[in-house]
């Protein structure tokens, strides 16, 4: 493995797939690095499922590329698909075998699995308690757990997780997410972890791919995608005139009446000073400012508007 | 190689624990005490409407009703052919003084799998086959299974690997249980009880010129293992719709449409010759052992061997083709 840093360990390029006539994915492109948590977002039916059966070799990409720590995936598959753990959807295991030869069955698959290795994977997970019950009367979070420890035991580099918190209760999300950011943070695994839900990972991953209509519309670090225009709401009196205001202003994008008196924008932070300054020249009473943070909802609300296709 | 054992190893475990082995067995446990009390009731039967357990004189009483329904006209052709055939053979074993139907167990274990080798040993191999691969993707495992660093031919031959070897075990199984549990009844004598074989047809004739007798426990063997082979290409061709059929009910719906078909269209059709190609009209192997006539004309042991091979070959074609390409969706 020498010389692994020089590739970063999951990088996509162009990749697309066309079933029929209808090309599902396109051109998709972007990379993960060492011990990072990649968020991939987008709608269900955005092309998420497909891609990641792309990159664990379910579906034969028709056009692209996908490299794993440094191995072509077609070329390379063994060499590539080892330094790979996943889970597709749901965690589905044997539900006739215990969480136990479920694992012990897996680690025969990859090969050279130490039983310690096994027993490392299942503390890891705290399943020592329940491994030898068979599958079938696991509860979800459990068989999420168990998914995750099959995942992990041939020591990947890196760890798919499609929806990772799908049927999981609050406490089991929070706790999911802690179990994640250890494993990347402790063991240097990257992530690349899809999600529907934006607000469950957008805490936890260091950078975010948005996907809409099988294309990736942006890439970029959350802080980043987070400096947009920020929602502001306003309190003014009489709040139609205030409104006439706001909408003059250049830098102000939308503006809308959430409720009788408040008015909702979303504008850069540096003309909030301006447009109150504008408003009270105006005569009106500005009785609230707040600025609240952007969440990806916001983010991916406003870029899947701006989509000229939509 | 130590692979390879775990990758069989693994399939192995999964259809075992899945308990499907042990319904099969169960099957063959319960219904053998029936078709040997069947056995049993037959024989009496015989005994007390020809007023004597004398077997010679039951075969010649065989012999004259099988002569009485000949001298009537309105008997289809093929099947006076076949009665023809019968009284031959009966004839035979008459003239050399050997009792076709002595009693004991390997007698009955020869004559189940004459009488179960075209459906009931076929059926019990359709309910373990036809969900290997299919079950995997209805229960979602596949993507666990093809998403490990194994190759997917590897994947589907250990899993072809480990069907076969179940089949041997049911063949075997339903041997030793035939015989364990019909001897109760029967006693266990009769291994080297002589038993004609080398029958051959030409022109609709039986041809007894090869015709020799050997041990019945070698009969048995040869039985058997013309047994395993049906089993084995009824085996292949389930694996292969198996692969192509995402749902194990439609997969085993499937299977067992085109067996049930494959016997009934034997006997609807005789004049049908070109049924001799499709591989269910083959199955009954131990036919050829045992010198009942056959159907069609012009089937021979060799030719339904060839023909089960090549049907077998183009499944696995298929099968490893199909696994090993395609995307798996959903």
């Amino acid at each position: 493995m020498a010389g692994k840093e020089k590739y970063p360990v999951l990088s996509v390029e162009d990749l697309s797939k066309q079933i029929g006539k209808r090309e599902i994915v396109r051109d998709i492109r972007f990379e993960v690095g060492q011990g990072e948590i990649f968020g991939f977002l987008g709608p269900n039916g955005a092309g998420k499922t497909t891609t990641i059966r792309m990159l664990v070799g379910l579906i034969r990409p028709t056009r692209g590329k996908v490299n794993i720590a440094g191995y072509d995936l077609k070329r390379d598959y063994l060499k590539a698909i080892r330094n790979v753990g996943c889970i597709v959807e749901n965690p589905e295991m044997y539900p006739f075998l215990t969480g136990r030869e479920n694992l012990e069955m897996f680690a025969r698959m990859e090969g050279k699995v130490s039983p310690k290795r096994i027993k490392e994977v299942v503390e890891l997970v705290e399943m020592d308690q329940r491994i030898d019950d068979a599958v079938k009367t696991y509860s979800l979070g459990m068989r999420q757990r168990l998914g995750i420890a099959q995942a992990l035991l041939g020591e990947p580099q890196l760890l798919i997780l499609d929806e990772p918190t799908n049927g999981l209760d609050p406490a089991g999300i929070r706790e999911m997410r802690q179990f994640i950011q250890r494993l990347a943070r402790e063991k240097g695994i990257s992530i690349f972890i899809s999600s529907h839900i934006l607000h469950e990972v957008q805490r936890i991953c260091d950078r975010v791919a948005i996907i809409n209509r099988g294309t990736v519309i942006r890439t970029g670090p959350v802080s980043r995608l987070l400096e947009g225009d920020s929602p502001v709401q306003w309190r003014l009196d009489p709040p139609d005139q205030g409104m006439d205001i706001l909408q003059s202003l250049s830098g102000v994008t939308t503006v809308e009446r959430s409720t009788e008196h408040d008015i909702l924008t979303h504008m850069p932070e540096e003309k909030i000073s301006e447009a109150n300054q504008r408003l009270l020249e105006a005569g009106v009473r500005v009785t609230a400012i707040r600025q609240q943070h952007p969440t990806l909802e916001d983010i991916f609300l406003q870029m899947t508007e701006e989509d000229p296709i939509a | 190689m130590h692979n390879w054992v775990s990758l069989i190893y693994n399939e192995l475990l999964k259809m075992i624990k899945k308990k499907r082995v042990r319904v099969i067995l169960l099957i063959v446990v319960a219904l053998i005490p029936i078709f040997t009390y069947a056995q049993y009731r037959t024989v009496q039967t015989t005994i007390e409407q020809l007023g004597t357990s004398d077997w010679r004189t039951v075969l010649q009483q065989q012999i004259i009703d099988s002569q009485n329904r000949l001298s009537s006209s309105r008997l289809p052709d093929e099947w006076r052919e076949s009665l023809k055939l019968n009284i031959q053979q009966q004839q035979y074993y008459l003239d050399h003084d050997i009792n076709p139907a002595a009693p004991g167990a390997p007698t009955f274990a020869r004559e189940f799998v004459e009488e179960s080798v075209s459906l009931f040993l076929p059926l019990l191999v359709v309910v373990v086959a036809s969900d290997i691969v299919s079950s995997e993707h209805a229960g979602g495992t596949i993507k666990l299974l093809l998403t490990r660093p194994v190759r997917r031919w590897r994947i589907l031959l250990s899993k072809y690997l480990a069907l076969i070897l179940l089949v041997s075990f049911i063949v075997t199984a339903t041997a030793v249980l035939a015989i364990l549990i019909s001897g109760v009844i029967f006693g266990y004598s009769g291994w080297n009880m002589p038993v004609l074989t080398g029958f051959s047809q030409q022109n609709g004739e039986l041809v007894t010129d090869h015709v020799h007798l050997i041990p019945q426990w070698k009969y048995l063997l040869m039985g058997y293992g013309l047994a395993w082979f049906a089993c084995a290409a009824v085996a292949t061709l389930s694996f292969m719709v198996s692969v192509l059929v995402r749902s194990t009910a439609a997969s085993m719906g499937v299977m067992l449409a085109a067996l049930i078909s494959g016997n009934l269209l034997t006997q609807l059709a005789p004049t049908w010759t070109a049924l001799k190609y499709l591989a269910f009209t083959n199955l009954r192997l131990t036919d050829y052992l045992s010198g009942s006539s056959t159907m069609i004309e012009g089937m021979t042991l060799p030719f339904s061997l060839a023909v089960l091979t090549v049907w077998s070959l183009a499944a696995l074609a298929v099968a490893f083709t199909v696994f090993t390409r395609n995307d798996v969706l959903a």
